[in-house]
């Protein structure tokens, strides 16, 4: 019965993703908190329909809700690539509202910001089972990569079989070191870039057409 | 059968947690049972407990998830902050074979050691060795 469910369900998936060929794809924006997801949201956003996604800030967990930014088109090489942009809240397996009052915040503020976190890493998490086609996983280089978010999260994105893009950014700052993303995720290609700055973003839409396209 | 509680063979030591750091050492073929959701609800009866449940196994990639999920519901200030979880890093994905990968079927086998965010801190960690600092109450 398990095999012939798996088997289903394996036959459906390749037959899904046949049909829906023409559809944007929901590609979502991943990562641990503070790695710049938003402002590359807002970058891409930018770039290419003249919209923003949401608030940047350097306060851990500013995106408490998953946001999408539908209908995004992409043209690369002459080829045009259609999807829908969802940042998503950092992911994280602790929120402690004490790390929010070192941000000038009171209790009750940082206790509301903390009850929005935990539940948009949930949502989140439930995006990334059900509701996305693909992931860009965002990383700040300049810190260690080798988190056990990290990775859980890659280990999720592959047993999903969902085609990832691992972006390694923050390039802009001292103490960047792309390689040491390379290196902790060897099975993915790392691209560098400054979301901030807009350092390589050619380099990553070339990636996403030919990654998500 | 084995229930799902961690707890029920040291059930009859009411005072463990108060002056020492309890651990529990969950086998493969306990779990093994157990649908996901048991499983989640085992490692976080243990860890809101106070103590560190280490697991033969793990857990695959789709019950880690769930793990976070239902982590992040329990959440309350001043009460629950969280889990630290460490496992050592996924071998190759090369690992699994074709017919592995087609059925669905994932070598989860990795240990994993999971406590509350507010008493486990890592040290260190790589390929082949977790350092964690423990903390009581």
């Amino acid at each position: 019965m398990g095999l012939l469910t798996n088997l289903r369900d394996s036959i459906s998936r390749v037959t899904d993703g046949l049909f829906a060929a023409d559809e944007p794809k929901r590609i979502g924006i991943y990562g641990p908190p503070n790695a710049g997801k938003t402002t590359l949201a807002n970058r891409i956003a930018r770039d290419w329909t003249g919209d923003a996604v949401g608030p940047e800030s350097h306060i851990p967990h500013e995106t408490r809700r998953a946001r999408r930014k539908e209908n995004v088109e992409i043209e690369r090489n002459g080829r045009k690539v259609t999807i829908d942009i969802v940042d998503t809240p950092g992911v994280t397996t602790k929120v402690d509202y004490k790390e929010f009052l070192d941000h000038d915040m009171e209790k009750d503020d940082a206790v509301r910001r903390s009850r929005e976190a935990t539940e948009g890493v949930a949502e989140a998490m439930h995006w990334l089972r059900e509701d996305v086609d693909g992931v860009i996983y965002v990383l700040d280089s300049t810190t260690d990569p080798f988190t056990q978010v990290n990775t859980m999260l890659i280990g999720i994105i592959e047993s999903q079989d969902l085609p990832a893009l691992i972006l390694a950014n923050k390039t802009d700052l001292e103490g960047s070191d792309v390689q040491q993303i390379a290196n902790a995720f060897p099975q993915h290609e790392t691209i560098p870039l400054s979301a901030l700055e807009g350092d390589n973003m050619d380099e990553v839409y070339t990636k996403i057409a030919e990654y998500f396209g | 059968m084995p229930g799902p509680k961690a707890n029920v063979d040291a059930a009859d030591d009411p005072d463990d947690g108060d002056d020492g750091v309890r651990i529990d050492m969950i086998s493969g073929a306990r779990m093994e049972g157990l649908t996901g959701m048991e499983k989640i609800r085992l490692i976080l009866d243990g860890v809101r407990e106070g103590n560190i449940v280490i697991l033969e196994e793990g857990l695959s990639p789709d019950e880690e998830s769930k793990l976070i999920e239902v982590t992040m519901t329990e959440i309350s200030p001043d009460d629950f902050t969280g889990i630290e979880i460490e496992t050592y890093p996924k071998a190759e994905a090369g690992d699994q074979s074709f017919l592995d990968k087609l059925m669905g079927r994932e070598s989860t086998q990795k240990l994993t050691v999971i406590g509350p965010a507010n008493r486990i801190e890592t040290l260190h960690k790589d390929e082949n060795l977790i350092s964690t600092l423990v903390s009581r109450k």
